[in-house]
């Protein structure tokens, strides 16, 4: 498709889609949202890219290839859950650092968020893989 | 208390599928990572059945939530025993695929997905959660489809959209079966669900529960008549594809079986196990004469499969602690024998260029050895003293002697004669008689226009074929001459499985639990 409306649409579009995903990915914690609702809407994004400016080009803007993401997520998670290994607890246990913004706000960096980011690059990876691979395969 | 132990079967695999992923695809890396960690494996394995052995049942709380409302992974010691046997398995497959598995499928990531395959058997050995089994069954689901799929053509395509097809079934009945489950008692936890599922009011809703189970699990484990996704799909992918699935992917779903049919539904066992029973007779049947025909030899072994999982249902189906026995001493003897058969089937098929065994021949007079090598878990597949499936089919049968269940034990005995015959059938064709076409080509010398396309093999790619085949024929020789240790895991293990109590009190009370009190 080319489309010189959609082309220039997808400019804003992609980049409002982006942050609306980081903020459902970290709103996930203790609201309706999370890593793979966050990774759907990440892919819709660059989904919108491919039909605009198609998939020469939606590669390049991927930093990584498309697999290579997946394995980074999966890595993520595993990495958060043996983190609490070494403090002693089972596998997969949440930690939080005591962290606060100002000195009084808590910020709540945890393994828990590092598993939720994990989850996040895994579906990315694998939808855009599915995705990419249709559009190739004619 | 917590084992991180029996994490390792599980993230192991995992990380070795990442990293797989990641490295250069070159043969010498990805097929050295593999067999790297398969071997970690087998000791990681083999350190948990130690443990296991001495009675203890071990047991994670993931992310620390209590046993019944967290997921736990639980390892007694039919799940370590299951371990050790897929370790085993992996690692011989590892060592296969280095001379097996073309440039083409190692460049789209075989290593990687074989890793994820083997993270999900794993993970449904030592799952203590009902839903979580599901989890992993999909997990298997996803890179068996993977494996299946990968670098074929159309043909091979084929077999694929059935197994996947029925496959997708199975997974939403079990997926409907735990709903229900769940909605009676409130549970997903296995040991809960022990407690929980007998005081559940409605019998008969359990029983119907307990049915769907039995369809879907039963369609993973390829019975009668839900198996004919089976023989359609293993005779598609490269042999060291067909070799893993064919030992262990079917046996994961007659572990769930023994798993749901010991610890959950013995409420009515008369009703449930009657029906068990039943399957398992045709399932020995069916297999043996959909053998019989067959004159591709690894449909040929396909249809032994099937048959042969009859023998492990009707162990379970009799539910006496020796006909359990002898079902879990079947189950460790068949996956050795059979994922042998089907590296030793690939190493013929290669030789001639086709499956089929009219196209065969000569074998045992250009390779004796091997021929012999055959003939080892060939004759344990028939029975045949003093092989392993000589004790195993001896112990089954034995039990269905004491419960005087006559008619399955007719049928489990004339399919062990007519296994003979097929068994018979391929060493006759493929061995014994005289090679239609090229009676001097050498055991490795592939025909220059085979299927294959074979490249001839160097002597270290010949060592990586025929080494699997030793090692698992050892094994079998070692079981026949030698089972009094198996004997015992074995009667350890019937003992666990009748008597449930002490997996429940090892997981819910691993931790206070302050519901297990409310629960009673």
């Amino acid at each position: 498709m080319n489309s010189t409306i959609l082309k220039a649409a997808t400019r804003i579009l992609m980049a409002l889609i982006l942050i609306f995903a980081i903020y459902m990915l970290l709103r996930g914690h203790d609201d309706p949202g999370g890593g793979f609702i966050g990774a759907l809407i990440t892919s819709a994004a660059f989904v919108l890219y491919k039909f605009a400016y198609g998939s020469e080009e939606t590669r390049k803007i991927m930093v990584l290839d498309s697999r290579g993401i997946s394995m980074l997520g999966i890595g993520c998670a595993i990495a958060a859950g043996l983190m609490s290994l070494f403090t002693g607890k089972t596998f997969l246990t949440g930690l939080w650092l005591p962290a606060y913004v100002e000195g009084r706000i808590p910020l709540p960096v945890s393994t828990v968020l590092l598993f939720d980011i994990g989850v996040y690059l895994a579906v990315t990876g694998a939808v855009l893989t599915i995705v990419l691979a249709l559009e190739e395969d004619r | 208390m917590d084992d991180w132990l029996i994490l390792i079967p599980v993230l192991l695999p995992l990380s070795t599928a990442i990293l797989a992923a990641v490295l250069p695809k070159s043969r010498a890396v990805q097929a050295g990572l593999s067999v790297a960690a398969t071997a970690l494996l087998v000791f990681v394995s083999l350190a948990i059945f130690a443990k296991a052995a001495g009675g203890t049942i071990l047991t994670v709380s993931l992310g620390s939530w209590p046993a019944p409302f967290g997921i736990v992974m639980v390892a007694d010691l039919l799940s370590a025993v299951m371990l050790c046997i897929t370790s085993i398995i992996a690692l011989a497959t590892a060592v296969y695929a280095i001379a097996d598995i073309d440039r083409e499928r190692l460049h789209f990531g075989f290593h990687s997905f074989l890793q994820f395959l083997l993270c999900g058997i794993c993970g449904a050995f030592l799952t203590g959660d009902l839903f979580n089994l599901y989890v992993w069954f999909e997990v298997m689901l996803i890179s068996s489809f993977a494996l299946l799929s990968l670098g074929g053509g159309k043909r091979q395509l084929y077999g694929t959209i059935k197994y996947i097809a029925l496959n997708l079934i199975s997974t939403l009945l079990l997926l409907s079966a735990i709903g229900l489950l769940y909605g009676m008692t409130g549970h997903l936890n296995l040991a809960s669900l022990a407690v929980a599922v007998p005081q559940v009011e409605n019998a008969n809703l359990v029983t119907a529960t307990a049915i769907l189970f039995l369809i879907a699990f039963g369609i993973k484990a390829a019975v009668f008549p839900l198996f004919f996704w089976l023989p359609a799909s293993y005779h598609m992918p490269p042999v060291t594809v067909s070799a893993i699935f064919a030992g262990l992917l079917t046996k994961v779903g007659v572990y769930a079986l023994y798993r749901v049919f010991s610890l959950l539904f013995t409420h009515d066992v008369e009703w449930t196990h009657t029906i068990l029973l039943w399957v398992a007779g045709l399932t020995m049947v069916t297999g043996v004469l959909g053998a019989a025909v067959q004159q591709n030899i690894r449909r040929i072994l396909s249809f032994h499969i099937i048959s042969q999982i009859g023998y492990m249902i009707m162990g379970l189906a009799l539910f006496t602690k020796a006909a359990i026995l002898g079902g879990v001493f079947y189950t460790i003897h068949h996956i050795i024998v059979k994922a042998n058969l089907f590296f030793i089937g690939g190493i013929v098929e290669r030789r001639t260029g086709n499956p089929f065994v009219r196209n065969m021949g000569g074998l045992y007079r250009v390779a004796p050895w091997f021929s012999l090598l055959f003939l080892v878990p060939a004759l344990s597949l028939a029975g045949i003293p003093p092989l392993s499936g000589f004790w195993a089919k001896f112990l089954v049968i034995r039990a269905g002697l004491d419960e005087q269940a006559w008619l399955i034990v007719a049928a489990a005995l004339f399919t062990g004669l007519m296994t003979i015959y097929s068994m018979l059938k391929i060493w006759n064709e493929a061995f014994w008689k005289r090679n239609p076409e090229r009676p001097d080509a050498s055991l490795f010398d592939a025909p220059p226009h085979g299927s294959h396309g074979a490249p001839p093999l160097s002597r270290a790619a010949q060592f990586c074929l025929l080494a699997p085949c030793a090692l698992l024929a050892a094994l079998t020789i070692w079981i026949g001459l030698w089972p009094q240790p198996f004997l015992a895991v074995a009667d350890q293990i019937a003992d666990q499985l009748m008597n449930n109590e002490a997996y429940v009190q090892a997981v819910l009370h691993s931790r206070q639990s302050p519901l297990v009190e409310t629960m009673r």
